[in-house]
């Protein structure tokens, strides 16, 4: 009686309908669907992913994969209403001029073919008490748990003057999530006259890979000073340290001299506000107009988590951290940026391992077994000249409520030789390709 | 690095204006101990002083537990034109001083 009631829900989402009789069609299915769920699980079992970068396409593939580990099948639908993913990790090269747009995109026609239903759809509203999603064209998906891998978006209020108008006026670019904005700060960079300054405006944390704002700055700089070297990088910082500190200020005395000046939080770099129509950028303590404003607004979990009520007041989204389960709604799981990590960094590589991770306590879960607490590696690359590059690695565990992090991690020495830097950026180069190919096959 | 201070240039008689001020200082709260076991000693700022035009019109006392380079920010109403000064005092005869102008129109 289960499969049957949830097969016609399948063959109902194959057609699009109005938003009430999708709702209806939730409520109908409820009296089914609220069986105890290690009954249903045993026969069959339906996870639907939300977002499909970094984290979220990892989980998919992960769940397909290990679907032998259930006797019933496993149906996995990855929802992501774009149609290529363009990836945020080595997005700064495409900034500096060194490396094309599409290096960085990827599709999801892999994920189809092994099995993972791929819905080009945005989801509007998520029903955790029906245990059901509906998308942008009225199609609704019952699901026995939910993923959210929503990344970020951006707490607009937070920064007075950037709004969503602010970023359509494409005076100030964010280019925090990669594509057509990523382009632009490049176009921007391009357009500049030697001379100028390009000011970069960096958030406090938490925020989406915090040592990258420090490398856009390196390989703006890097682009400034074999095109534009009468130009500068002046960075307003609301923070005083930050990722990697000691490696990127070396970095940047030998390869950039004074090129590269950053105000932080105690010298008065923290931004308060902007004014796109006039450029202006207004810290606690003074006010620039530089030539090329690109303005990190400050973040927070992306909106389908709040629409899923997944969000706390912090903005981000507390969690279980050995199954990722919401701690505020019932069956959702949290990965990647969204969620509130503790020690772990929000990243690409954190992203994956928890996509990775979240697949293998569903699967648990869904099986009526006990999941097993993870432990996570998070890599990052930063690559500040071209064959000049430098890395961190962090293991991660449960401890409380959050990620702690546990021995096991390292970081490339402050003095080093050239050779170990040219060695690591690439290794930056095969970190992407195998991340990304690991994520998106 | 000298204190920043973040005084409007110009204000309207009788307008709410804010005051901004930060200082570097490391605020040793005197309570740490170095590898060897010894106490490192404490060196804080222990008070601020505002006058507007000679009248003190902010003070604030700080202690330990106030993280380093200090940062206030208050209110006050422009009433005349002139000058602000701002002195900040601390252990082992710590002294500075900076200074701010307004216009009040």
């Amino acid at each position: 009686m289960a499969a049957a009631a949830l097969a016609g829900m399948i063959h109902m989402t194959t057609r699009p309908m109005t938003r009430r009789t999708a709702v209806l069609g939730i409520t109908a299915a409820t009296a089914t669907l609220a069986r105890p769920s290690v009954l249903r699980a045993q026969s069959t079992g339906r996870v639907v992913v939300v977002g499909g970068g970094f984290g979220g396409a990892a989980c998919a593939r992960a769940l397909k994969r290990a679907r032998g580990d259930l006797q019933g099948d496993l149906q996995v639908i990855l929802i992501e209403p774009n149609a290529v993913f363009t990836s945020c990790p080595f997005s700064n090269e495409v900034i500096a001029g060194l490396r094309d747009i599409e290096a960085q995109q990827f599709d999801y026609d892999r994920l189809a073919a092994e099995g993972v239903t791929v819905i080009g759809q945005a989801v509007t509203t998520i029903e955790p008490q029906l245990r059901g999603v509906l998308t942008a064209d009225g199609v609704a998906l019952p699901y026995d748990r939910l993923v959210l891998s929503p990344g970020i978006d951006f707490h607009f209020d937070a920064l007075p003057g950037y709004d969503a108008a602010a970023v359509a006026s494409e005076k100030m670019p964010h280019a925090w999530k990669a594509g057509a904005q990523t382009l632009l700060l490049r176009r921007q960079l391009e357009a500049m006259d030697d001379g100028g300054t390009v000011a970069i405006a960096i958030p406090a944390n938490p925020s989406r890979c915090p040592p990258a704002p420090y490398e856009r700055a390196s390989l703006i700089a890097h682009y400034l000073k074999t095109r534009k070297p009468r130009s500068k990088v002046l960075i307003l910082d609301a923070k005083d340290d930050f990722p990697q500190q000691r490696l990127f200020e070396k970095a940047w005395k030998e390869l950039y001299g004074e090129m590269i000046e950053r105000i932080g939080l105690s010298q008065g770099g923290r931004v308060t506000s902007v004014d796109p129509a006039t450029k202006t950028i207004v810290t606690e303590f003074g006010n620039y107009t530089p030539d090329v404003a690109n303005v990190i607004p400050p973040q927070r979990a992306g909106h389908i988590a709040e629409i899923a009520g997944a969000t706390d007041a912090t903005g981000w989204c507390p969690i279980d951290p050995v199954t990722f389960e919401s701690k505020l709604v019932k069956n959702v799981h949290v990965i990647g940026d969204a969620c509130l990590g503790g020690g772990i960094p929000k990243s690409a590589s954190a992203a994956n391992a928890q996509g990775k991770a979240c697949a293998a306590a569903i699967v648990n879960l869904l099986a009526g077994r006990t999941p097993e607490a993870p432990r996570l590696t998070g890599v990052c690359y930063n690559t500040v000249a071209p064959g000049y590059g430098f890395s961190l690695a962090g293991n991660y565990q449960p401890r409380g409520d959050i990620f702690a992090e546990v021995e096991g991690g390292a970081t490339s020495p402050v003095d080093a030789p050239r050779e170990l830097r040219a060695r690591e950026a690439a290794e930056a180069e095969r970190w992407f390709q195998t991340i990304t190919a690991d994520t998106f096959g | 690095m000298a204190a920043l201070i973040n005084v409007p240039a110009k204000a309207k008689r009788g307008d709410i204006i804010e005051i901004r001020t930060l200082t570097s200082h490391i605020m040793e709260t005197g309570f740490r101990h170095t590898v060897d076991g010894a106490l490192v000693p404490r060196d804080i700022i222990t008070s601020f002083t505002c006058r507007y035009n000679g009248t003190e019109i902010f003070r604030a006392d700080l202690f330990p537990a106030i993280a380093a380079n200090p940062y206030l920010s208050f209110f006050t109403v422009a009433r005349e034109s002139g000058k602000f000064e701002f002195e900040w005092i601390g252990d082992n005869g710590y002294s500075s001083t900076a200074s701010a102008s307004i216009t009040v129109e």
